[in-house]
């Protein structure tokens, strides 16, 4: 049988390809070790967070499924950073972890053009560096035009857990033994990663009057821009807080030698993430931090697993034992499943283009975990760009590429492509520049018009996205028009704000830091939906802010428009510095501004390169 | 790159001249024309006595330095030859390496490659520039600072105090659910930007006194007619510059000149004399010189030590409330009649016997605290880009404050934070702009 486009992997990347590619109206195969696994949530039960959750309304801005399927399958759910500005403020929600998984699958099946079919592939197969198809462990051989990676932590992973070594994918399911070594021998460069994840353990167990109740918000949120709520906002399920105490840190330090990190394995190549450290970092790292906090969050309504966040560890099962009954409320809590550490192949992102296309084999595209990153929702964005480019590269159009004004999948595949990584890539707010203009409020202002280009978006969609700019350029019409006079003093003192000695329009009534537009909504003719009055809201208030981030930018783009031709022959440039030169060479960036934020490039060697750019008359 | 070579030193008569040749041809190059056969093989940073030779004529005795890439101030292979000075000597060396194979170097090309090649930032490669331009010994240790990178660590440490307040906003948006973590919250950035500022302002202040040391004072000679201020003059710049006369009004252009006393420069604006007066051109030079005292860093107020202060004296003294002003009390060589209480910062003089003017200088240094700056670490930031920047930092300072007025989220408030840290990334060139180096190589000058 011969397929269009094949995605190997179906966890969050690899469904979001899968579904991209199908709906762009592409034969496509969709190959998973285990069919009743797919859009599997080996760690957290939660989608969304700092910086991840504007990222899940991205998805769903450019037509992909991760905010409809969480919406679906929510536990809870809360607004982080609400008494912050508008610009950080993210979705974060527990999902269900058998909910999640059973509707994703449902939505594949459902989807046509798509197949899905069990097995673990062994190897590309190419012809003149390009791709053709795939071949299984089992011999079976697929053909396709374009094969998508996203193996996630399967490729040659070991779980670690103490002295032992196991090799076996996360809940033991079967891992990938060859890919892995055949990229390699096909010029990729490989690199060993490590990741973690908690013990579970069962909720009756829990004494929860030593714990602090973390309920969700008091509000409907939805991720998806469709609005579509299915939960009870008085039945979202709690997580709890709770502290690591004394006498867990000298379990720790006690036991320090038999965690497979701290030498119960000698032979451990896998970098973990800086930004999810194990217990056992924690407390190495911050000796003079007496508690570390911690929070049990429900896994699902079908079952009884409580995880404990914060406390993943690579621990001999006895001292995991111990060590979950120091915490308090937990003292004789029973461990369902214990925690492990997992190790696994990646491929260095740096061998990509901003496509998502490898440099190493054409038609090859990859998508997730193997490119370094960590993070369902970093998946599910990469995922999706990559369904969408193999796509449009059948189509024979050019690939959408996201700038790093325009959104945080754009600010994480330029920062995969050109910084590369040295451990897991997670997403944070402070890797985005212009963090103003990327909101979570205005997600499809920003996106959703690429993706009604794309074909993922549908045309009743687009016109909803059409309404709301006209919406929003209406109101912003009438607030300045509209003005409000000394005759309306009363109200506006009742509302606590300066009293008029003239009349101002009602949009330099708004700049006021203490008003709000709910407030204002009496003066307005018309009747505007909650999501363009905030909208609009927030562009008056922070008009000079989101000014000065659109003015810096420009400039970025303009360096971003100085392409450097794809044949440029680094070596013929004498003065670059060593460091920078090999740099250069690794990275190929596409423009200089590119190639500015390569680390280890400096201004110096933008400006030899610069130099040789002019004198060769790019 | 191609090879490069220039007279370092000042062109002119003096002992030793310098000639500089960088770039990989470099020891090639000079081997030709040298008679040291030793100097091929020799090790890096060595010194070797011999002569230039053309065709076998001995052109100069030269001492030739040997320095190998990369421990050069262009990091590439560099060559000095410290000849014996004269003029036509220096440029046939300089001739014989150019017909050698090396290019002349264009202005500023020396620490151009040395900025390209990464050895210094641009902190650094301004104050070569002003190390190069200094006209005192004052300024070239100013400037000397700067090589060695004080501004640059000076401005570091303030970046640093920055990046540790932004690092605890990220942290506090990336991780709001841990309580553990300290909450960066307005009133604290506030209590903090109080330090920064002061910190800021002391580098603007540093700089402007830098400036003042680097390009002198600009000063203006002022007093009612026949005072004695073209004197004063004359006895300052030691040459007759300005008509002395006794008749009023004869003294109409403004002449310029620059006097060094001690370690300071003075620009000297003679005046007009101010008066009241009917007559047009005399009109015309009172008013450039009243304009004159709003433009001035330093007025030299004359009186006359024979007469009592006249109402134009206090008209005079009324428009030098708050400016850096000294009040030369001249013509003590007669009898007193003046009566002083009013006058601040007075020096005593005899322009007609010399008598203390030298005391004027001394009066300068105390006004503009130079007198601690002859003996402190210096660290002053010069130079216009690196003003223009500070004076945008102090906009965005001042934005700061706007938005935490404002009751802002402490978010927005970090944008303008984020900003003065790369403001200040671009004075220690850590952030790239294009046209900053184009500005900044078109105003260097030949060699180092």
């Amino acid at each position: 049988m011969e397929y269009e486009i094949i995605v190997v992997g179906a966890g969050h990347a690899g469904c979001e390809a899968a579904l991209a590619s199908a709906r762009k109206g592409h034969q496509t195969l969709l190959i998973t070790g285990n069919i009743n696994n797919v859009a599997d949530m080996p760690c957290n039960p939660s989608i969304g967070g700092s910086a991840k959750g504007i990222v899940v309304r991205e998805i769903d801005a450019l037509g992909g499924e991760m905010g409809k399927n969480a919406d679906k399958s929510l536990l809870q759910i809360k607004m982080l950073n609400g008494s912050k500005g508008p610009a950080v403020r993210a979705l974060r929600a527990q999902a269900d972890k058998i909910t999640y998984p059973k509707n994703m699958l449902k939505t594949l099946k459902e989807t046509s053009n798509l197949t899905i079919y069990e097995g673990i592939v062994a190897d590309v197969l190419t012809d003149n560096n390009k791709v053709t198809g795939v071949s299984l462990e089992t011999g079976e051989i697929f053909k396709s035009q374009i094969v998508i990676l996203t193996t996630g932590t399967y490729l040659n992973s070991d779980i670690l857990v103490g002295s032992t070594r196991r090799r076996e994918g996360p809940h033991g399911e079967k891992p990938s033994n060859k890919l892995s070594d055949n990229l390699a021998k096909k010029g990729f460069i490989i690199k060993r990663l490590k990741t973690g994840t908690p013990p579970r353990i069962a909720k009756d167990s829990i004494d929860f009057s030593e714990t602090k109740l973390e309920p969700g918000d008091d509000k409907y949120y939805t991720f998806s821009f469709d609005n579509k709520v299915y939960y009870d906002v008085d039945k979202q399920e709690p997580c709890y807080l709770i502290y690591t105490t004394e006498k867990t840190h000298k379990i720790i330090m006690d036991n320090l030698n038999k965690s497979s990190m701290y030498g119960g394995l000698d032979d451990i190549k896998g970098i973990g993430p800086r930004y999810c450290p194990s217990i056992e970092d924690k407390v190495t790292r911050f000796r003079d931090k007496l508690r570390h906090q911690l929070f049990l969050e429900p896994e699902s309504l079908y079952y009884d697993d409580i995880y404990i966040q914060g406390f993943s560890t690579s621990m001999p099962y006895e001292v995991q034992e111990e060590m979950v009954h120091s915490l308090p409320g937990l003292k004789k809590a029973k461990i369902l499943k214990y925690a492990y550490a997992i190790e696994y192949d990646a491929i260095y992102p740096t061998q990509m283009k901003a496509s998502l296309e490898s440099k190493v084999l054409e038609n090859l595209y990859t998508a997730g975990q193997i490119n370094g990153t960590s993070g369902y929702e970093e998946a599910a964005g990469q995922g999706l760009i990559a369904g969408i480019n193999a796509s449009l590269k059948l189509e024979g159009k050019e690939p959408l590429i996201l700038k790093r004004n325009e959104s945080y999948i754009g600010v994480l595949i330029d920062d995969l492509i050109t910084k590369g990584i040295k451990d897991p890539y997670r997403l944070l707010t402070s890797r985005a520049e212009y963090r103003l203009l990327l909101r979570s409020d205005n997600a499809d202002l920003r996106l959703r018009e690429y993706g009604y280009k794309v074909g993922l978006v549908s045309e009743e969609d687009y016109q909803k996205l059409l309404t709301k700019k006209k919406g929003i350029n209406d109101l912003i019409e009438e607030l300045k028009t509209f003005k409000v006079t000394p005759k309306d003093n009363d109200y506006l003192e009742s509302i606590n704000t300066v009293p008029l000695k003239d009349g101002i329009s009602l949009y330099n009534l708004l700049k006021r830091p203490e008003v709000d537009i709910k407030q204002i909504k009496r003066y307005l003719i018309h009747d505007y939906e909650e999501a363009i009055l905030n909208e609009v809201n927030t562009e008056v208030k922070y008009e000079g802010y989101i000014k000065k981030d659109n003015l810096e930018a420009e400039k970025m783009l303009e360096m971003e428009n100085k392409k450097i031709p794809e044949d440029i022959d680094y070596d013929k440039i004498h003065n670059l510095a060593s460091e920078a030169k090999e740099k250069l060479k690794e990275v190929r960036p596409s423009s200089l501004g590119q190639a500015l934020r390569i680390s280890g490039v400096n201004p110096a060697d933008i400006s030899i390169l610069m130099i040789y750019l002019k004198k060769e008359n790019y | 790159m191609s090879t490069i070579a220039a007279i370092s030193t000042a062109q002119g008569v003096g002992a030793i001249s310098i000639i500089r040749v960088s770039g990989e041809d470099a020891f090639n190059i000079v081997e030709k024309i040298f008679t040291n056969k030793k100097f091929k093989d020799a090790p890096s940073h060595t010194i070797h006595y011999g002569y230039i030779v053309d065709n076998g004529e001995k052109i100069d005795e030269v001492l030739v330095t040997k320095m190998c890439a990369p421990k050069t101030f262009t990091t590439e292979d560099t060559v000095e030859i410290n000849a014996h000075g004269g003029i036509n000597t220096t440029n046939k060396i300089l001739e014989l390496l150019l017909t050698n194979g090396c290019e002349l170097a264009s202005p500023g090309e020396f620490t151009k490659r040395a900025f390209l090649n990464g050895r210094i930032d641009l902190t650094e490669a301004e104050g070569i520039m002003d190390l190069i331009n200094s006209k005192t010994p004052e300024a070239s240790k100013m400037a000397l600072n700067q090589v060695t990178g004080k501004v640059s660590n000076l401005i570091k440490d303030l970046r640093d105090d920055l990046a540790s307040i932004i690092a605890n906003i990220e942290v506090n948006i990336d991780y709001p659910e841990y309580e553990d973590i300290e909450e960066m919250t307005i009133s604290k950035i506030n209590e903090k930007l109080g330090v920064l500022k002061e910190k800021i302002n002391k580098i603007l202040k540093q700089s402007n006194t830098g400036e003042l040391l680097k390009t002198g004072i600009k000063t203006v000679i002022i007093g009612r007619p026949n005072v004695g201020k073209s004197s004063i003059l004359n006895r300052l710049v030691g040459e007759e510059k300005a008509i002395v006369t006794a008749v009023q009004g004869t003294t109409r252009d403004s002449v310029e000149a620059t006097i060094v006393i001690g370690n300071i420069i003075l620009n000297l604006i003679d005046t007009a004399g101010i008066r009241e007066t009917e007559d047009l051109v005399e009109s015309i030079g009172v008013d450039k010189s009243l304009k004159l005292i709003d433009e001035a860093d330093l007025v030299l107020f004359v009186v006359n030590y024979n007469e009592k202060l006249t109402a134009e004296d206090k008209k005079i003294l009324n428009k030098l409330n708050g400016k850096n002003y000294i009040t030369v009390v001249n013509k003590t060589d007669l009898d007193k009649n003046i009566d002083e209480e009013e006058l601040q910062n007075k020096v005593y003089v005899s322009a007609l016997k010399d008598d203390n003017i030298e005391k004027i200088g001394d009066e300068v240094k105390k006004l503009f605290n130079l007198e601690q700056i002859e003996t402190a670490d210096l660290t002053y930031l010069t130079g216009a880009r690196n003003k223009a920047i500070l004076n945008k930092v102090l906009k965005s300072v001042s934005d700061v404050e706007n938005g935490i007025k404002n009751n802002y989220p402490i978010d927005m408030v970090e944008i303008d934070l984020r900003n003065i840290w790369n403001l200040l990334g671009e004075i220690t060139g850590e952030v790239y702009e294009e046209e900053l180096l184009d500005e900044l190589f078109s105003r260097f000058c030949v060699g180092k």
